[in-house]
């Protein structure tokens, strides 16, 4: 025990209970004091999160739209009113499922994107590594609602650069071809949009997680003979999940949460609404349709699932984490 | 110690139940000032100089006859409305005392409480004896009428007399021969569009389903229902989804098309025909078309019929907020008076809505004869339900039509919609 925790257990001893036991009193003084450290960013917090939340909450039990915002009709309590509409909405079923896969094939698409280039970075010389950097920085450091014009504009069905290349090339059946007009095929144009203005921060977090990596262990289990992919494997991985966790995590909420791309891309949800997800989906319903009610209803249900992925990932790596 | 919890839990339960979420409080006293600022919002336009010409005309008529008043005119996006106007619901001391704002979102602003009763001052303006009463329609709400037509908008068929003559070609007499004309026009000229009717154009649709003799919804006992299952509403919504087909615009390239780019794949030289608003001439007669064009009224599914025009247009009203009422009544009187919507239809060649202006306008310009003929043939008008600003932003009808062009069975098609619709409605 050092002077240190001495002096701050004499100084909480008058406000301890006297028939607590000493380790708890420590520990009661330790959380007392944690406590006291994160009140500023609990202030926060709760100033710039808390409340938003729990009027979203609150929104989602009314029928809250434009007319009672603004007073012209009374208040009317629906309780899980919301919720069992937008659950019996075979709609919503639809969306959600095209948000999930969506996301997915964005999460592991920038992740291998990344890691990928990432590995290269580390082999390659000075010159090329900048000039991966600098575009891929260049990628991130675009906005979102500039990237997808500028994508739309590449991949234009008259008048594109993508195109006027593969007809040049001899794919005549490109000739006018609309990247828009299919589901999948617009779905996969967003997701290469997305991937493209993800993968940066793959890319950098695992550069620099790569480059972390002692050259001691390396050059250790290269003279215990480990093969490269042993190597990467059992050694390169495990030091690097922590990072590839947050990487991950990252992902999932960004690309889950995706709004720009698809409502600039595909015009707000494609032809007949078949390329929507979740976040468009409940801008239309709240601020298009002014039915804040039920938008607020898909915000908690987003929210909730997010949680919840993120929990399960979580307890995954640490389960996986405690195994190796 | 474990006492908190079920406190805590009783807290969250009355937070969420008792307070409810925040609503503009109504119940202060109003004032009607006599002197002060007047503020006013009109749209903005892509050129906004003559517009504003004709207002500021107005604004210094009307602060020369009312002494200690000034008008303050602020000119907001067309796309951006729904959120100003959201703000001057929610924030009464941001919002203006009258307002410029399109016909088809009066029922939800009148919902919102927005916009105060002038059923009233109508009736003690003589000249509002002459306002169109098709166009008047579309201002009332439940039999009252909350703002004055200040101009309307009627679209008719456009269609390239150059090509026409080239394929030696009369415009179509009807809808079924406006489907053939097109599918003709592309078999011999693969380079244009037969007519350029985007699926997200559901006001160049909606004439047809009226002409078949069906509509959108009806109205029974103060609830509405979707018509759009009827066998007329379905024939019009299907002529018109057929048009997005490979022979006469691919729906790849049609089926995401609005009105707006509609019109300009038409003035762009794209398509042989289009469905077009009186205000679109400036642009159509601004692109590479030139003077190669003319219009007629759509046609019915009967020779020398007409289908009956949508009747779009804009509406001044006071908002239930002001604290000038009596004032912004009389600055409407000015500004939608019969002078200046002569100026406005001079100046922007928007619509007048007094008939007697009308006639004078067409007896001088023949070119705007086929809209007025439109007009005074008799106009329909979107169901006016608040619901229509959620069934507009949901895009229900465009995704009906859009499914149809993409091949789905338009009864199912049409069924999905209505579901919607009705769904909209209940609410």
């Amino acid at each position: 025990m050092t002077a240190d925790t001495t002096t701050r257990r004499v100084g909480v001893e008058p406000t301890a209970p006297d028939d607590t036991a000493p380790p708890t009193r420590k520990r009661r003084g330790d959380g007392r004091s944690a406590l006291f450290y994160l009140a500023p960013s609990a202030l926060v917090l709760v100033g710039v999160m808390g409340y938003p939340l729990y009027q979203l909450v609150q929104l989602s039990l009314y029928d809250y739209g434009q007319a009672q915002a603004s007073g012209g009709a009374p208040l009317e309590f629906l309780g899980w009113g919301n919720y069992a509409t937008l659950l019996g909405d075979g709609r919503f079923w639809t969306v959600l499922v095209q948000t999930c896969a969506f996301a997915g094939v964005c999460v592991l698409g920038s992740l291998a994107v990344g890691i990928g280039l990432a590995v290269l970075a580390g082999r390659v010389r000075t010159l090329p590594r900048m000039l991966l950097f600098l575009a891929a920085l260049g990628a991130w450091a675009t906005p979102a609602v500039a990237g997808s014009t500028v994508w739309l504009f590449l991949f234009d069905q008259d008048f594109g650069l993508v195109n006027e290349v593969l007809v040049g090339i001899g794919l005549h059946g490109f000739e006018g071809f609309s990247w828009t007009y299919d589901r999948y095929v617009a779905f996969g144009l967003v997701a290469g949009e997305v991937i493209w203005c993800s993968f940066p921060f793959v890319l950098v977090t695992m550069y620099a997680g790569i480059k972390a990596i002692p050259g001691e262990v390396l050059e250790a289990a290269s003279l215990d003979g480990a093969s490269t992919w042993r190597t990467a494997r059992e050694v390169i991985m495990p030091m690097l999940r922590p990072l590839l966790v947050i990487a991950t995590i990252q992902s999932i909420i960004w690309d889950f949460k995706i709004f720009t791309q698809i409502y600039v891309m595909t015009d707000g949800g494609g032809i007949a609404g078949q390329n929507l997800v979740l976040n468009v989906y409940a801008y239309q319903e709240a601020f298009a349709g002014s039915n804040y009610g039920l938008g607020s209803a898909i915000g908690v249900v987003m929210t909730i699932l997010l949680l919840i992925i993120t929990a399960i990932y979580l307890r995954a790596q640490r389960a996986t984490g405690e195994r190796t | 110690m474990k006492a908190w919890r079920p406190l805590a839990a009783a807290t969250v339960a009355v937070l969420l139940t008792a307070c409810g979420p925040p609503q503009v409080d109504r119940t202060g006293p109003q004032q009607d000032k006599r002197t002060g600022t007047l503020r006013v919002w009109l749209f903005d336009e892509a050129n906004r100089e003559p517009k504003e010409t004709v207002v500021n005309k107005a604004v210094r008529q009307f602060e020369a006859a009312h002494a200690d008043v000034t008008v303050d005119v602020r000119y907001i996006p067309v796309d951006s409305r729904s959120e100003r106007f959201t703000g001057a619901f929610n924030d009464p001391s941001s919002a203006p005392d009258v307002a410029e704002f399109g016909n088809t979102d009066l029922a939800s602003y009148v919902a919102a409480d927005g916009f105060a009763d002038l059923t009233g001052m109508l009736e003690r303006w003589p000249a509002a004896d002459d306002l169109s009463p098709s166009v008047l329609d579309t201002a009332k709400i439940d039999g009252k009428v909350h703002g004055v037509p200040w101009f309307t908008g009627i679209r008719a068929l456009y269609y390239r007399t150059d090509v026409f003559t080239e394929l030696g070609l009369e415009p179509p007499r009807t809808l079924d021969e406006l489907v053939t004309t097109a599918r003709r026009i592309r078999q011999a000229r693969p380079d244009l569009y037969g007519i350029s009717a985007g699926g997200k154009y559901h006001y160049a649709m909606m004439p047809f389903v009226w002409a078949a003799g069906g509509d959108i919804a009806t109205r029974d006992n103060g609830s509405w229902t979707s018509a759009l299952t009827g066998e007329a509403a379905r024939r019009g919504v299907n002529t018109y989804a057929s048009l997005i087909s490979p022979g006469i615009c691919p729906p790849a390239q049609c089926a995401g098309m609005t009105g707006t780019e509609s019109v300009q794949a038409f003035a762009g030289g794209k398509a042989a025909m289009t469905i077009g608003g009186d205000f679109n001439r400036a642009a159509v007669d601004a692109g590479p078309v030139g003077d190669d064009y003319a219009v007629v009224p759509l046609p019915g599914y009967e020779a020398g019929s007409a289908a009956p025009a949508f009747a779009g247009g804009n509406l001044l009203g006071v908002m239930d907020s002001s604290d000038h009422s009596t004032l912004a009544r009389e600055f409407i009187k000015v500004l939608a008076g019969k002078e200046r919507q002569r100026e406005m239809y001079e100046a922007m060649g928007n619509l007048p809505t007094f008939t007697d202006v009308q006639r004078r306008v067409a007896g001088d310009d023949p070119w705007i004869e086929p809209f007025i003929r439109s007009l005074q043939s008799g106009t329909r008008f979107v169901p006016a339900t608040p619901a229509w600003s959620e069934i507009d932003a949901q895009e229900i009808l465009p995704t009906m039509v859009q499914r149809i062009a993409t091949g789905t069975d338009p009864k199912e098609a049409t069924r999905r919609a209505s579901e919607q619709l009705n769904a909209a409605f209940g609410d």
